[in-house]
This record gives structure tokens, C-alpha cells and sequence, in this order.
């Protein structure tokens, strides 16, 4: 990978990329003064409005197509070494923790409504079945934990086949408003059901894979002492990374044509012999399986799931953090997600304004710029194939 | 069960039965003129039913006492104003994606909806509160037996039932009817005959956002109580009814909206949790859908979108 062959694109506006926005996140995870956040945001939208300008997007780009393996790994322990510089700091931990389990669970709606083209308006239901399965076994049963994040998925993915299974040989968007449905009743249900809790919710215990208890704090030697949400971070990181590289995989194989090939044309896809049905219900069901495992992390993170986590208004998020990251592009899923949930918990005006504001931001997203801030590109089957 | 108390759950099941039919019929219009599912339908119904608690309160505090003429000013006000709103969604918002994808106009009516219900919360003085909404007309009752019925109750019903009405002649017995089913068999053909698309887009989506208004003041004064969550779940219900229906078709929305009250009036006898007769509804609605795709009435030489 690191030969040089002539006119072949270098690594190194890859790795200024990633540099960049590493800096950029430690700055504005540091910065606590409200007027030092805005400005620091302030600053982002101009510096990316500046840099579009030139010809670094394309460099960076040309970069990440060519090494995408040397990238990937770079940025791995980049954000490894990010987690290690807020060893201490319980609230960039869990903020760290939080946008990169969302992530998950956007990749998940990614490949429902980017590949397949099934919108799912229930996201944060399906987070909320994965969360409260999480619960449930962990209070009442003995079974491994990292068995049980993995149940959680499933529990969403099956409730989730269960609801569109029969509306999938109808034609148009009734899937979608039943997930709408969903949405809004998933809340009244868990707040009238006494065996979930009730509008109390319950207390999720904390994390144990092999004996290590992911809730208390590490002690290194004498005066180090890491924070507990350390672990968690790391945990989502590798749920993320192999999320990632899943639906990246996913998008260049033949399951990933199949599934554009059904979301552009549903006619055509059945001439050519594609099981519409079937391939809408598998990315449906696959997406709500990355929801719910993404759930059961972050439910026993946060220590508790209670229904007024999982509201409609909470899905919506979910749905406006792919359209702003562009629909179908798994990478443009990081920076939404960093925006929609970092800005409002570290800008404190905006944080009731919150649904308002992303709605807004949606609709001027559908009015000027309906393929998101980082568009879909075209697939590439392997390295730098596009250069040829 | 004795009689009067099936007479009284008969009553309530007509009664949500108009409301969620006023909605319906709202959606099946804009579906029928430009083949879009407009979701903020229900938030517009919930800015319709604060509108009219406004206008009461403003009217009232200028002196005006008289209930009848308060709740019909209140009415007025609101539909005309959400006659307005919906237009404008409609040029503003709906209009300019008709080249995207259809999912794109699901998901920014979707998002206007969400505006709509933020606002009211953020921006509402103590938005977040359910609010009272006042008696208007006369709450004297008959009675039956165990049956009663409150004049009150009589007379939304009879207005819920009329409005239907007049939508309904408007749109089988006018000009602008005509014009309007002309937009909605084939919007291109329409406009070389010489019919103005826009404006017969405009008004259509005006005429059904004042029904949701009505409908939204309806509510208030049926249930007393208007909050800013109000419509979402009513326009969701609102929607499938007009599916399970049979979108585009005005009869179908009506029976599609009395269907789900039965629904619900049934659900909420047999369980004794109220958000489970919600959740009985939309099964049934659910397999409905499967059995008939396209709708209990069918729409002629139905293409679904």
C-alpha cells in the first residue's frame, strides 16, 4: 500500500484531513464558555465554506479513495488516541460515546432508506427495543452481556420484520407511515406497561464482559485514575468501526446493487427477477438490527431507559441526521451525527430549541440541497478505481 | 351493557368518527390533486384548534360575551387562517419538490409538521401544557334513560357532518370542483385545457387545511382540552383512514374515518388500557392494508405512488 507508483495520489492530504477534524473536535470538546462554543462553530461553517474553495476536498478525497486501508487504520487510532486524551473527562466521554452509538444506529437507517429506500420514521423505537431488551435480561436473567447486546438487536430487527412483513407487497409509502404509527404508539405503550416500568422506566445495570465491570472507574497506578465512560467509548468505537466497514462492504457488493436497484426502480427490479419484497424486508430488518444493539450499548451506558428517550420527536432526529449527512453516504453519518447531538448539549441556548431547529435545517436541506451536505458518491469496487 | 350506555358509545365512536373523517378527506384531496402525502396536515388542525382558542380569548377580552357568535368567530378565524397556511405550505414547500423524489415531500411536510408543533410549544405562552378549552355552546342535554346527549355534542356533530357536505358538493357540483378533478385525473392535459394548475393546487390545499381547522376547533370544544401533541397522532389516524379508504377518493375517506372510530369505540370496551385500543386500531388498519392495497374504493385505474 505504500508504494508510490508515479502519478498515483498521495496519502498525505488524507492524513491532513483527518488531523484537521480531530483538532477541531478536541477544540470544541475542550471549550466550555457558550460564547467560545458559538464562535468555535462559527468558525467551522467558515473554514469549510473556505476550504470547499480549493482544491483540498478533491486531494483528500482522491486520498481516501486510493488508501482507504492505511485511512481506515489511521483514523482508528486517531480516535483512540482522542479517547486517551479524555481519560478523565466524564462528559466528553459520554458525548464521544453518545454521537458514535447514534452513528450506528444511522448507519442502520442508511441502509434502509439510502440503499433500500425505506424510510424508517420509528429509529428511535427500535433504539428503545434494543435498550429495554438490554434491561429486561439484564435484570431478570443470567446470560452474558455481550449475548444480550446482540439479542437487543435482533429483538428490534424481529419487531421490526413483524410490522412492514405484511405492508411490503403494497406499493408506495404506507411502510413509512406505519413506522410512523409505530413511532408514536411504541411511547403510550411503554408508559401504560407496569412490567417495563411505566413513564419511570428502568434501571439498566452496567456492563460486564468477562468479569471486567464496564461501570467502574480504571485505576493505572497511583494518580491515574480513567474514567468508566473510557471503556464505553472504546466499546462503541469498534461497534461503529465494524459498522462501518459492514456497510461500506455492504454498499460495493452485489447486495448493495441489489438493493439500489430496487430503491430506483421497483418495476424494473422485479423484471430483472429481484425479490422486492424480500430485499426491502432484509434491509429493513438489517438497519433495525444496528438500531437495537446500538440501544442495549448506550441504555446500559446511560444506566436507565426510561419512554420519554424514545419519542417521535427522537426519531425525526434520527431521519434528519442522514439527510443532512446525505442520504446513502455512510461517512456523511459522522459529522451529522457530531452536529445534531454535540452542538445542542454543548450550546445550552439551543438545547430546547433543538427539534425546531434541525426540522428547519431539513427543510432547507430538501428545498437547496436534497443530496445532503456530503453527497453519495458513486460506488468504487476497489481502490482507486475511479483514477483509471 | 344495557342500552343507553351502547347508545353513548355509539355517540362517541359518530363523533371522533367526523372528526378523523374531516382529516382524511384533506388527505385524500392533496393526494388527488398533486399525488402527494402532505403529513403536516395534523399539525396545521393543532395551530387550527389554538387559532380559535386565541381568537377567543382575544374577543373576549375586547367585551364580547355572546358564546354561539364566540365559537363561530372562532371557526371563521381559524379556517381562514390555516386556509392561508396550507396554501402557503403548499406553494412554498410542496410545490417546489415536484421534480424530487415523492419521499422528499413526505419527509419536509413531515418536518413543517414538526415546526408547527415545536412552535406552539416553545412559543405559546406555557405552550408545553395541555390548555383549557372553553364551553361555547349551550351544554344542556337530553336524556334517555342512561343516554345522554349534550346539545353541544349534537351540534359539532351535525356541523363535522355538514362540512363533509359542502366539500363534497363543492367538489361533485362546481366550476372549481371540475377543475379540481380535472388537476387530479391528469394534472398536463388539465393545464392545455386551460386550467390554472397552480391555482387549483393552492385552493384545493386551502379547502382541506380549513377542514383540519375546523376539525382542530372541533376537538376543542368536544374534548375541552387542546395541547400542542394534538395532531400528530389525528393526522396520522387521518392518513390511514383515507388509505385503508382508498386515498384519492372522497367517499373512501369518510368511511375510512368512520371505520377507525368503530375501531377505536370497540377497542376502548374491550381494554380496560386506553393506549391499547391505538394499537388495536392500527392492526386491524395493517391488515386491512394487505387485503386491500389500494383501498377499500379503489381509485379508477390506480397507479400507486
Amino acid at each position: 500500500m505504500t508504494t508510490q507508483s508515479p502519478g498515483r495520489p498521495a496519502v498525505w492530504p488524507g492524513l491532513v484531513a483527518v488531523v484537521a477534524v480531530a483538532g477541531f473536535c478536541y477544540l470544541f470538546l475542550r471549550v466550555e464558555h457558550q460564547w467560545a462554543v458559538a464562535a468555535l462553530a462559527v468558525c467551522a461553517v467558515v473554514a469549510v465554506l473556505a476550504v470547499r474553495r480549493t482544491a483540498w476536498p478533491a486531494l483528500a478525497g482522491a486520498a481516501w479513495s486510493e488508501h482507504p486501508t492505511v485511512l481506515g487504520w489511521i483514523s482508528l487510532i486517531s480516535a483512540l488516541l482522542f479517547i486517551a486524551l479524555f481519560y478523565e473527562n466524564h462528559f466528553a466521554l459520554l458525548m464521544l460515546a453518545t454521537v458514535m452509538l447514534y452513528s450506528v444506529a444511522c448507519l442502520g437507517l442508511t441502509i434502509q432508506f439510502g440503499y433500500a429506500g425505506v424510510v424508517n420514521f420509528a429509529g428511535a423505537a427500535f433504539f428503545g427495543i434494543g435498550g429495554y431488551t438490554a434491561a429486561m435480561l439484564t435484570l431478570h436473567t443470567g446470560l452474558p452481556h455481550l449475548l444480550v447486546i446482540v439479542i437487543g438487536g435482533l429483538m428490534a430487527g424481529l419487531i421490526g420484520s413483524v410490522l412492514v412483513l405484511p405492508l411490503l407487497r403494497t406499493r408506495g409509502h404506507y411502510a413509512a407511515v406505519i413506522t410512523v404509527a409505530f413511532a408514536i404508539l411504541f411511547k403510550s405503550f411503554l408508559e401504560v406497561n407496569e412490567l417495563l416500568g411505566g413513564p419511570q422506566g428502568l434501571k439498566v445495570p452496567g456492563l460486564r464482559i468477562l468479569g471486567w465491570s464496564f461501570n467502574s472507574n480504571v485505576e493505572l497506578g497511583r494518580d491515574l485514575e480513567v474514567s468508566f465512560y473510557a471503556s464505553y467509548a472504546v466499546l462503541s468505537l469498534a461497534l461503529l468501526a465494524v459498522t462501518l466497514l459492514m456497510v461500506k462492504r455492504l454498499e460495493r457488493s452485489w447486495v448493495g446493487l441489489s438493493l439500489d436497484v430496487v430503491r430506483l426502480d421497483e418495476t424494473a427490479a422485479a423484471v430483472f427477477g429481484f425479490n422486492v419484497a424480500w430485499w426491502k424486508l432484509f434491509a429493513f430488518t438489517l438497519g433495525n438490527v444496528c438500531a437495537g444493539i446500538a440501544g442495549a450499548v448506550y441504555a446500559m451506558m446511560i444506566g436507565f431507559v426510561a419512554p420519554a428517550s424514545f419519542t417521535f420527536a427522537e426519531s425525526l432526529i434520527l431521519v434528519s441526521i442522514i439527510i443532512l449527512g446525505g442520504v446513502g453516504n455512510p461517512i456523511g453519518v459522522l459529522p451529522a451525527a457530531a452536529l445534531v447531538i454535540l452542538l445542542p448539549e454543548k450550546l445550552q441556548v439551543i438545547q430546547e430549541y433543538r427539534f425546531l431547529l434541525f426540522s428547519v435545517f431539513v427543510i432547507l436541506v430538501l428545498l437547496f440541497r436534497p443530496q445532503g451536505l456530503l453527497p453519495r458518491r458513486l460506488r468504487e469496487y476497489y481502490a482507486g478505481w475511479r483514477r483509471a | 351493557m344495557d342500552l343507553g350506555l351502547l347508545g353513548q358509545y355509539a355517540f362517541n365512536g359518530l363523533m371522533l368518527g367526523v372528526v378523523y373523517a374531516m382529516v382524511a378527506v384533506g388527505f385524500t384531496l392533496f393526494f388527488g390533486v398533486l399525488d402527494v402525502i402532505k403529513f403536516s396536515h395534523g399539525d396545521v388542525l393543532t395551530v387550527g384548534a389554538f387559532t380559535g382558542l386565541v381568537t377567543y380569548l382575544g374577543l373576549s377580552a375586547a367585551g364580547v360575551t355572546l358564546h354561539p357568535a364566540l365559537a363561530a368567530a372562532a371557526m371563521i378565524v381559524a379556517m381562514l387562517l390555516m386556509a392561508l397556511l396550507g396554501a402557503g405550505i403548499a406553494r412554498f414547500l410542496v410545490l417546489p419538490l415536484r421534480a424530487a423524489p415523492p419521499i422528499n415531500v413526505l419527509l419536509i411536510t413531515l418536518m413543517t409538521g414538526t415546526v408547527l408543533r415545536e412552535s406552539i410549544r416553545l412559543f405559546y405562552p406555557s405552550g408545553a401544557n395541555p390548555k383549557p378549552f372553553p364551553h361555547l355552546l349551550p351544554t344542556d342535554s337530553l336524556s334517555l334513560g342512561s343516554f345522554t346527549l349534550r346539545y353541544d355534542n349534537a351540534i359539532l356533530l351535525i356541523l363535522g357532518l355538514a362540512s363533509i357536505v359542502v366539500i363534497h358538493l363543492i367538489v361533485t357540483r362546481t366550476r372549481l370542483g371540475l377543475a379540481i378533478r380535472a388537476v387530479a385525473q391528469d394534472g398536463e392535459t388539465a393545464q392545455i385545457m386551460g386550467i390554472n394548475f397552480q391555482a387549483v393546487v393552492l385552493i384545493t390545499f386551502a379547502l382541506g387545511s380549513a377542514l383540519a381547522a375546523l376539525a382542530g376547533v372541533t376537538a376543542g370544544l368536544y374534548y375541552n382540552e387542546i395541547n400542542f401533541g394534538m395532531g400528530l397522532l389525528l393526522g396520522v389516524i387521518g392518513f390511514s383512514a383515507a388509505v385503508v379508504g382508498g386515498l384519492g377518493n372522497l367517499y373512501g375517506a369518510i368511511i375510512g374515518g368512520f371505520l377507525f372510530a368503530g375501531l377505536q369505540t370497540l377497542g376502548a370496551a374491550w381494554f380496560s388500557v386506553p393506549a391499547y385500543k391505538d394499537v388495536f386500531s392500527f392492526a386491524v388498519v395493517i391488515v386491512l392494508m394487505t387485503w386491500k392495497p389500494s383501498g377499500l374504493i379503489a381509485e379508477r385505474s390506480a397507479e400507486r405512488v
